[in-house]
């Protein structure tokens, strides 16, 4: 069988509001489409969701698989692997893509275990390349790239599903780049109707409270970061003061979340939000890999350190060795005076 | 209600602990100077079974797949109050993915037979996909409850499991058996109790037997000490591919249909930087020169 080169995004929602990182990959997949000349398809699944399509569609899609179901009100795996797995069965899209949010993570795993898939998991970037087996003596052209850090973030693997459709990944939220939204484009929506089995309703979900994201670390063109170096809730003021100034948000390392000093919602890193701001000002970090992870490829950053060995100062673009109770001040005082 | 537990545990290095010394100057990492640990969630989600146990009875056996040293995880899981390990191990199942890691596991745990709840940590610390409890569940056929943090109740065959994401929290109720993978926050796990520590010291797998006896001379030969830890429950299994009757092009390497295509190493990348003087005139010359650079605006 000749490969379809379509790229599936599995889109997110709740209470008909899309996830970030969906509409990040409709807008990679666009990219990775061109490449292949294939299109890019969404699986928007949901009850009474029939209003998202056309966001789907400006955002990057060709075709939308639509599923509404009272039973797919609220993620649960059983129904949502049924529904994929038929659809995917019945297709055998190239690539599969999905975001490696509570629900990717439950979902895509199980998806490709039933699909006997490979699955890579938690990607930071995805590109399209050949690949040789040298075993084999063989060449894949156009196969995805699936990059992701492993190792608690120490190494970067590129890995391939040479022989398996479709190639499944799980990608980070915040790493790719949602397109901005084309009122002109196009594109086709085909009504699906799914069928369970009872087994599928083993699990029932008895009330599920979700915040909104409060913190907008991922579109903020400046970060300012504090951690173990802040000593107390006075010192991470001026980090907030800073970051007012500076049109930005505050961030922080895990010593800073672990110490009280603010929420966890705030934590870039591994285990954290990803940023890519124009700015990242780190003081008092002292640059551990899982925090890099997470801040490496801002545009320009700035570190504030007592220790001229610190870690962080081998990725900063502007190295201030200083206590930062006196840095940071006079980095308020400096903006002060320039807003004057 | 008695509940059989299974629990799954893996041997880690421990790239918690990553340092300087572990990252070699070509950007390579010294594996050997990591510790091997079990994994850190997985000791919440023994825990988690043990609470199980402790408050309905039951049991709780462990599974490890790995090399014959991670004999020394299943030591420790005995040490914190595990009723039975076992070790797989079968250099076919090396270089799995964990569509065959999970295959794997999946046979060794219908060989088990019975059991009313799988235990999973959320994800380990060096693989780190969290793919593996989901994908076992699928090829059990179970429901699964990924990033379960506590047990509100159990009874009648029914489990109900509240579920921590970052941004809130989940209440399911799910029909047994299920598969729970279980998250850091959890629980404290308990540490290993002395006792048990001292009577597990000579748990071991058969290959591990020669060393043990050279340390134990006492026992006499080899097979004397096998029947030793036959008779007191301290001889671990180690099963293979012939043991679990695993269709062996499901296994290992070859049973995995990801491919590694290449490794990077991160290695610190010196940004070209300035030295900025912590004076108000450097401070003040950076913010000028940020915002000529259209970094501020
Ligand atoms: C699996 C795993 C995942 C992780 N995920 C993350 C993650 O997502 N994000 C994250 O950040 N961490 C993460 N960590 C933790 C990480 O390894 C580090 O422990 C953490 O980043 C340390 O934070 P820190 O550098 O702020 O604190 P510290 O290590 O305490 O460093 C403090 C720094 O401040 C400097 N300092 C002290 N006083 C002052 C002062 N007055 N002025 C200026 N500088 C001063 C010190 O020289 C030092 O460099 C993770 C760890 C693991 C194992
Ligand atoms: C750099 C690197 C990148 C990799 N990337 C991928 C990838 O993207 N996709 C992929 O399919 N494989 C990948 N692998 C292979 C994967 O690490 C192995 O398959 C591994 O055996 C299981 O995956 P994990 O460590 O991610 O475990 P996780 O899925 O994170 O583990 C979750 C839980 O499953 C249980 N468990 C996991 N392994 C075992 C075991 N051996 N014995 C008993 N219980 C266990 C434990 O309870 C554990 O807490 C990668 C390996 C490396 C070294």
């Amino acid at each position: 069988m000749a490969d379809n080169r379509n790229i599936w995004v599995f889109i997110e929602q709740e209470d008909g509001r899309i996830a970030d990182v969906s509409l990040e990959l409709l807008g990679k997949s666009r990219e990775l489409a061109g490449q292949l000349q294939g299109q890019v398809w969404a699986l928007l699944a949901g009850h009474q969701v029939g209003q998202l399509p056309g966001q789907i569609i400006q955002a990057g899609a060709d075709h939308v698989l639509l599923a509404e179901d009272p039973e797919l009100q609220l993620y649960r795996t059983l129904p949502y692997t049924r529904l994929a797995l038929d659809l995917i069965e019945k297709h055998r899209p190239y690539i599969f893509l999905i975001g490696a949010t509570p629900v990717g993570r439950d979902l895509a795993p199980r998806i490709a275990s039933a699909a006997g898939v490979g699955l890579t998991a938690d990607c930071t970037d995805l590109q399209i390349g050949d690949y040789t087996n040298k075993k084999e003596r063989r060449v894949y052209k156009d196969l995805l790239y699936q990059i992701r850090p492993a190792f608690g973030g120490n190494i970067i693997a590129t890995i391939v599903n040479p022989n398996t459709r479709p190639q499944m990944a799980s990608v980070r939220e915040g790493v790719m780049h949602a397109l901005p939204p084309d009122p002109q484009r196009i594109g086709t929506v085909e009504t699906v109707t799914p069928h369970f089995e009872e087994s599928d309703f083993a699990l029932q979900v008895l009330s599920r409270e979700m915040r909104p994201p409060t913190v907008h670390l991922k579109d903020t063109p400046v970060v300012v970061a504090g951690g173990g170096g802040v000593r107390d809730t006075a010192e991470f003021q001026l980090l907030h003061d800073l970051a007012n100034l500076m049109g930005g948000e505050v961030g922080a390392s895990r010593a800073a979340v672990d110490a009280g000093l603010i929420s966890r919602q705030h934590q870039i890193g591994q285990t954290g939000t990803t940023v890519r701001p124009r700015l990242y000002i780190a003081a008092g970090i002292s640059g551990a890999i899982q925090h890099r992870a997470g801040m490496n490829e801002s545009n320009k950053i700035i570190a504030i350190n007592t220790d001229p060995e610190a870690p962080i100062f081998q990725v900063a673009h502007y190295k201030i060795v200083g206590d930062l109770s006196e840095v940071l001040p006079l980095l308020i005082r400096a903006l002060r005076a320039k807003a004057k | 209600m008695p509940y059989r537990s299974i629990v799954l545990v893996k041997q880690v290095p421990d790239t918690r602990s990553i340092r300087g010394e572990v990252m070699t100057a070509d950007g390579t990492m010294n594996r050997a100077a990591l510790p091997a640990i079990l994994n850190p969630e997985d000791l919440n989600a023994l825990e988690m079974a043990l609470q199980v146990r402790d408050q309905y009875g039951g049991t709780v056996t462990i599974i490890t797949m790995g090399p014959p040293q991670a004999a020394t995880v299943l030591r420790e899981a005995l040490a914190r109050g595990a009723d039975k390990v076992i070790l797989l191990s079968d250099r076919k199942f090396a270089g799995a993915d964990t569509q065959a890691t999970s295959y794997t596991l999946k046979c060794a745990i219908a060989r088990v037979g019975e059991f009313d709840l799988v235990f999973c940590g959320r994800q380990a610390i060096d693989g780190d996909t969290a793919q593996v409890g989901p994908q076992v569940a699928q090829k059990l056929g179970l429901p699964q409850i990924t990033y379960a943090e506590s047990i509100v109740s159990l009874e009648a065959g029914e489990i109900i499991v509240q579920r921590a994401f970052d941004l809130g929290t989940e209440v399911v109720k799910c029909k047994l058996p299920c598969l729970l993978t279980v998250v850091d926050s959890a629980n404290r796990p308990r540490p290993a109790s002395a006792r048990r520590r001292i009577r597990n010291k000579l748990a071991a797998i058969p290959s591990e037997i020669p060393a043990l006896l050279a340390q134990w001379p006492e026992f006499g030969d080899p097979a004397a000490l096998q029947s030793y830890l036959q008779k007191n429950g301290l001889a671990i299994p180690v099963w293979t591919a012939a043991d679990l009757a695993a269709d062996e092009a499901l296994l290992g390497l070859g049973g995995s249909p990801t491919q590694v295509h290449k490794v990077s190493y991160v290695v610190l990348e010196a940004a070209e930087s300035k030295e900025i003087p912590a004076t108000p005139e450097g401070i003040q010359a950076l913010i000028d020169e940020l915002v000529q650079e259209y970094i501020l605006g």
